[in-house]
């Protein structure tokens, strides 16, 4: 089944979820909380399966005291915000000239076999999906691509191998909460 | 070695947190500053000559003197953390290594512009390090750098780090404020400029991360210190990127004036290419700038010596030159395929581009498209024409630089690249594997193309 079809998500906004809510809110003046919109868009989808229904965004507009119009213009615009379901584990292949010279396209190539996939789709089982994106401002440890919070970089076939394997066990870190020392 | 500002304290072991960072001297420029006025403080930014790190390279001083004090209104710094353009890394190296010299600039600099609410816009991808700042803001406010009546001055400051989410156009300011609040990152077009209505109308200035983080050290030592690095008008110190073919790449920084043959071979910086291959182009500040062949990287067109500085750089204007920019330091050897390389770099502006303005929109679209198609061997002779019209009718007719970025690239490409585009044109069948000069570099082809010349 194509799981892009599917527009309905079951909203949850939790006490720890709508208490994040307002701290972003509160950075900003009172008369300005459209400012934090993009902020709340991300904390948002983090929290439902990584996309944004209408439902949702139409959610989020009302919290904000904003139209709903308002959040569907920004949420178009910026590639971070998805508008369909993705996969558990979406991997984003930089594809920029650094990450293109050093072969990234042979990689995406090796990835989507090894997965059964294009680009831009995601596994029937919904784990994995591959996207290509622009720059992500790692050229100097070129190739690479982000997972979640964080980025993957000097990636081999190797590395991909290990990658899929420990999605697959349930190792892999997804989110940084600035506590985390990051070595690369 | 070369005098460093900024990174001289990354390998101190803990100082990315709040207690090592002050015992190796941090925050004294905020102690300092205080019990400057404002004024003082700007005068030493424009002494010390610091330009503009994201690109541009305005005079931070003067940018800071624009700002509007006469209104009234409340004023807003914002830093541009929104760094996005391809071959650059350098600020993100900052703020994950060293997050308090971003904290401790915002500080002063804020200070200095009579700021009482900052910014920092921070690339939604680099989600990790807006969670380091956010730590190293709590840190500072727990210190009592931030917040109401700091350190007794008299002075309340409240900083906070923004998110974006994914849109290269919003490291214009223009954009970047439309994107704080809350909207699509299209560019406003200037007049007015943020010094007079930036963010919600106020007074705004927009700085980069590096040229906030080297206010610290200019309140510290004075700009007349800061102005002795470097070498005329580029003073002061550089964060490079450097990546592609060579063998240690990385974020470096360098004293302005190096020359570009010391920095691309000596060990202490990149060590020379990364393989046996031959150097064949070289990108000195991020995508937008040109590419420059082999024969103009280490010497100008009139025979001198090319320095890494904001002259040195663009010496020969387009012709021969090319520019600082962000820093973006990108090196190709010869399996690099130019006419690939470039459809990259366009793919990326049509991708980036906000959509406001028709050349931009529309001719990003066509370069692509045209790009496309002679790198996958359908290019037509009037092709590499075509490119170079498309290319022309963008420059100069948008409301923001980066339908200039987006035609600069494909312009130096043709430029000094041009036979490369008539190979493609003229021998599809070589062109098929997109390593097609891994195999066969284009100096071993580039015979066929005399002959083929009617």
């Amino acid at each position: 089944m194509d799981r892009s079809i599917r527009i309905h998500q079951d909203i949850n906004i939790t006490d720890a979820l709508m208490a994040r809510i307002n701290e972003l809110l509160s950075h900003y003046p009172d008369d300005k909380r459209k400012s934090a919109l993009l902020p709340i868009l991300h904390e948002v989808q983090d929290a439902h399966d990584n996309w944004l229904s209408v439902e949702l965004m139409d959610k989020v507009a009302e919290i904000i005291g904003i139209k709903p119009i308002e959040v569907y213009e920004v949420a178009s615009f910026y590639t971070m915000y998805n508008l369909k379901p993705i996969g558990k584990y979406m991997f984003e292949f930089c594809q920029t000239s650094c990450c293109a010279i050093n072969g990234v396209e042979n990689l995406m190539d090796y990835t989507c076999d090894k997965l059964g996939i294009e680009v831009g789709k995601t596994t029937a089982d919904g784990m994995f999906t591959v996207k290509g994106v622009e720059c992500l401002g790692a050229c100097g440890y070129a190739p690479m691509m982000q997972l979640g919070d964080f980025y993957h970089e000097n990636l081999t076939p190797a590395k991909i191998d290990q990658l899929i394997e420990d999605c697959r066990a349930g190792k892999i870190n997804m989110t940084n909460h600035g506590t985390e020392d990051i070595t690369r | 070695m070369a005098q460093k500002i900024l990174l001289d304290k990354i390998n101190v072991p803990g100082i990315k947190g709040y207690e090592v960072y002050r015992q190796n001297g941090g925050y004294a420029s905020v102690e300092k500053a205080l019990k400057m006025t404002p004024d003082e403080i700007v005068e030493e930014v424009k002494t010390s000559g610091l330009r503009g790190r994201g690109g541009a390279g305005f005079p931070a001083g003067m940018k800071w003197s624009f700002i509007d004090k006469k209104s009234g209104k409340p004023r807003h710094l914002v830093c541009n953390a929104d760094e996005s353009e391809p071959g650059t890394f350098k600020d993100r190296f900052l703020m994950e290594y060293i997050p308090h010299l971003l904290i401790e600039g915002m500080i002063t600099s804020s200070y200095a512009l009579g700021a009482n609410l900052s910014y920092i816009y921070i690339r939604g991808e680099y989600m990790w390090v807006f969670k380091i700042l956010e730590k190293a803001i709590a840190e500072a406010k727990a210190a009592g750098w931030l917040g109401k009546n700091i350190k007794g001055s008299g002075y309340d400051l409240e900083l906070y780090v923004h998110c974006g989410a994914g849109a290269y156009i919003c490291g214009e300011e223009t954009a970047l404020i439309e994107s704080l609040e809350g909207k699509r990152g299209n560019p406003r077009i200037k007049p007015p400029f943020p010094a007079v209505s930036g963010l919600w109308a106020n007074p705004t200035v927009v700085n980069n991360v590096e040229t906030i983080a080297a206010v610290p050290w200019i309140v510290m030592n004075t700009g007349a210190e800061y102005a002795k690095i470097g070498i005329g008008r580029s003073t002061g110190t550089k964060l490079i990127s450097a990546s592609g073919h060579i063998k240690n790449p990385g974020v470096y920084e360098i004293e302005l004036g190096l020359s570009v043959y010391e920095f691309m071979n000596s060990d202490e910086y990149l060590g020379g290419m990364s393989s046996d291959r031959p150097l064949k182009a070289f990108v000195p500040g991020g995508s937008s700038v040109p590419i420059l062949p082999a024969n103009l990287i280490y010497k100008t067109a009139n025979g001198e010596d090319r320095l890494m500085s904001y002259e040195s750089l663009s010496d020969g204007g387009f012709a021969t030159g090319s520019m600082l920019g962000s820093g973006g330091f990108i090196v190709y050897n010869d399996t690099s395929c130019i006419v690939r390389n470039t459809w990259n770099f366009s793919r990326f502006y049509h991708h980036e581009s906000c959509g406001q303005c028709s050349p931009c929109r529309e001719g990003t679209g066509w370069l692509e498209k045209v790009l496309h198609r002679i790198e996958n061997g359908h290019g037509r002779e009037e092709d590499i024409d075509l490119l170079w019209s498309i290319q022309a009718k963008i420059e100069g007719n948008t409301i923001c630089p980066l339908g200039d970025a987006a035609a600069w690239p494909v312009a130096a490409a043709i430029r000094h690249f041009r036979d490369e585009f008539e190979y493609h044109v003229r021998f599809p069948e070589k062109i098929k594997n997109r390593d097609h000069f891994v195999e066969e570099p284009f100096e071993k082809v580039k015979h066929l193309i005399a002959k083929a010349t009617v």
